[in-house]
């Protein structure tokens, strides 16, 4: 049942491009933008407030949402699904009520090299505020994490390790279950970043028996500003809360106050309703299709895409030759020309791509990059659309290849 | 597409891939570290003072062709100017990057640098275009004012 998932996206029916950039966010479909407009329509009031029928309304959607997540990725309740405003919060809020309050000094935390910023900054501020470590799990020369690696830096000193599922660079599927094993042996904990992999891949926390997994809604169909935490129970009702305010209660006193059970505890404020029945919206969107479906569409035109790009020499290409381990990222660069120059002539012939260090410097410093080209790919994608980029790219190489063979004879 | 075309002129894009002004200066009197976080160029600017007439300029560093050629552009035409006369102009590129100065008249003193005029029609590499002159302007209102 092969279809041409675009006419599902309303902007890309609108607009004459081809978005290579769903690895920064993924376009919406229909179903999720008619969704929020019904809510809108027949739904809003404030949930979790008040006693009229409305908002009781509200809060059974809400909740709702809450109960379908924890099924998607097989969370054993729905208490343990916490609403945020994308993975980012969720990382900090995990690096502040659990790091903070339990990392002692000369503990350890792991993570790799190739994780986005989010994953990186929060644990370098904890550590340091705590006289804690920070430790990096490195690549080999085929951009993959050996288990040796694994093996060596994660010690009895561990304490939390930090690993993204699939690199937003590199397009590495990281072996998370392995990590997962050899920290519980020494008993640390475990945070996933699924951000790039649940667009791609069922996720199944039981299963991988990850302590937090986190992901953000925007970079699966679904709006932006909405996020997910998972974590472990016992893990979750122990820790403090993030953000005080109001529904995050039980009772104020002036002096002091008590806190509201999980999932409550962990969501201060009036949340971002219209962003959670999105989500719900993108999910059933997702099942829809059917994650089996959405990996063939997507290795079909990924395998083509390698294929194609491979052929063309002045290009330098950043994925692992393990096609197993590889998701829907193809990070590259023309040689002798900076990507961002590349991004502003491919975005001339309707081409969007992202340029520049992808909120991952320590990566690419690592790698000896400066900047590198990214295209990403979704299921709307189409063959076609390789081909655009494809000749969007031989017109960067026309552009600059006499300069380019003027320098490399200069030096 | 001509704007594009426009923009990655003979001009710009011999000035970025093989400028003569890429190099490390030396007795530099002072020197500025500029840099957009978020694409990565860097360059390290260095001035070479007479008196208050900047004798000479070069630079280091690493980014896009319009960032490279705008800083080797800025540093032919600065090249021997006053410092004041600098400012001017450091002035004046920037106005006219945010298209608050259009007048071919006013814009001549900026030489080559006038190259950058259409790059306000590419808002994506605005920065790119005005980091070296604002690295120079820095510099000079650190050290020279």
């Amino acid at each position: 049942m092969k279809k041409n998932y675009k006419k599902d996206f309303p902007l890309l029916q609108n607009l004459d491009i081809v978005y290579l950039d769903s690895g920064a966010t993924s376009q919406k479909p229909i179903q999720v933008i008619e969704e929020i407009e019904k809510f809108y329509e027949h739904n809003n009031a404030n949930p979790h407030r008040s006693a009229y029928t409305l908002s009781q309304e509200t809060t059974e959607v809400y909740e709702n949402t809450r109960r379908k997540i924890a099924k998607f990725i097989n969370s054993k309740t729905s208490e343990q699904i916490i609403f945020s405003k994308n993975a980012t919060e969720s990382l900090n809020l995990i690096a502040y009520s659990y790091g903070f309050e339990n990392l002692l000094k000369g503990d350890e935390v792991v993570i790799s090299i190739m994780e986005h910023h989010s994953n990186l900054v929060p644990w370098q501020k904890i550590t340091n505020s705590k006289s804690a470590s920070l430790k990096y799990l490195y690549l080999n020369n085929n951009y993959e994490i050996d288990d040796e690696e694994i093996e060596n830096k994660i010690t009895d000193k561990t304490k939390i390790v930090g690993i993204t599922y699939v690199s937003n660079v590199l397009g590495t599927i990281n072996n998370v279950k392995k990590v997962i094993q050899v920290a519980h042996k020494h008993g640390a904990i475990v945070v996933v970043d699924a951000s790039q992999a649940i667009p791609h891949m069922r996720i199944d926390v039981q299963d991988l028996n990850c302590d937090f997994l986190v992901f953000s809604g925007h970079k699966m169909y679904a709006p932006l500003g909405i996020g997910v935490l998972y974590g472990k129970k016992d893990l979750l009702e122990n820790m403090n809360p993030f953000l005080m305010g109001g529904d995050m209660i039980e009772y104020v006193y002036e002096q002091e106050t008590s806190f509201a059970p999980l999932p409550n505890k962990f969501e201060a404020g009036t949340q971002n309703v219209e962003g959670v029945i999105g989500l719900g919206a993108a999910i059933d969107y997702i099942e829809e299709i059917g994650y089996d479906n959405i990996f063939d569409i997507e290795n079909e035109v990924v395998s083509y895409a390698k294929e194609r790009l491979s052929k063309l020499n002045f290009l330098n290409l950043y994925i692992t030759s393990n096609e197993f381990n590889h998701s829907s990222v193809i990070s590259f660069n023309v040689k002798g020309v900076h990507p961002h120059d590349v991004a502003s002539i491919l975005d001339s012939v309707g081409v969007c791509i992202r340029s520049g260090n992808h909120c991952a410097q320590p990566l690419l410093r690592f790698l000896g990059l400066e900047a590198t080209c990214r295209a990403s790919f979704s299921f709307y994608n189409t063959k076609q659309d390789v081909d655009k980029l494809v000749s969007g790219l031989e017109k960067v190489y026309k552009i600059f290849s006499k300069y380019i063979e003027n320098k490399l004879e200069g030096q | 597409m001509s704007e594009l075309e426009d923009m990655y002129s003979d001009l710009i894009m011999e000035h970025s891939m093989n400028s003569q002004n890429k190099k490390k200066l030396k007795d530099a009197n002072y020197i500025e570290l500029g840099h957009n976080p978020n694409c990565g160029d860097e360059i390290s600017l260095q001035i070479k003072l007479n008196g208050d007439v900047i004798e000479d300029l070069a630079f280091l560093g690493h980014g896009c062709a319009i960032s490279m050629s705008s800083t080797s552009i800025m540093i032919d035409t600065l090249r021997g100017k006053t410092v004041k006369e600098a400012k001017e102009i450091i002035k004046t590129f920037i106005q006219m990057i945010k298209r608050e100065i259009t007048d071919e008249v006013q814009l001549k003193k900026l030489e080559d640098a006038i190259a950058f005029k259409n790059i306000s029609n590419m808002p994506a590499r605005v920065k790119c275009s005005i980091l070296a002159w604002r690295t120079l302007e820095d510099l000079l209102n650190k050290n020279c004012s």
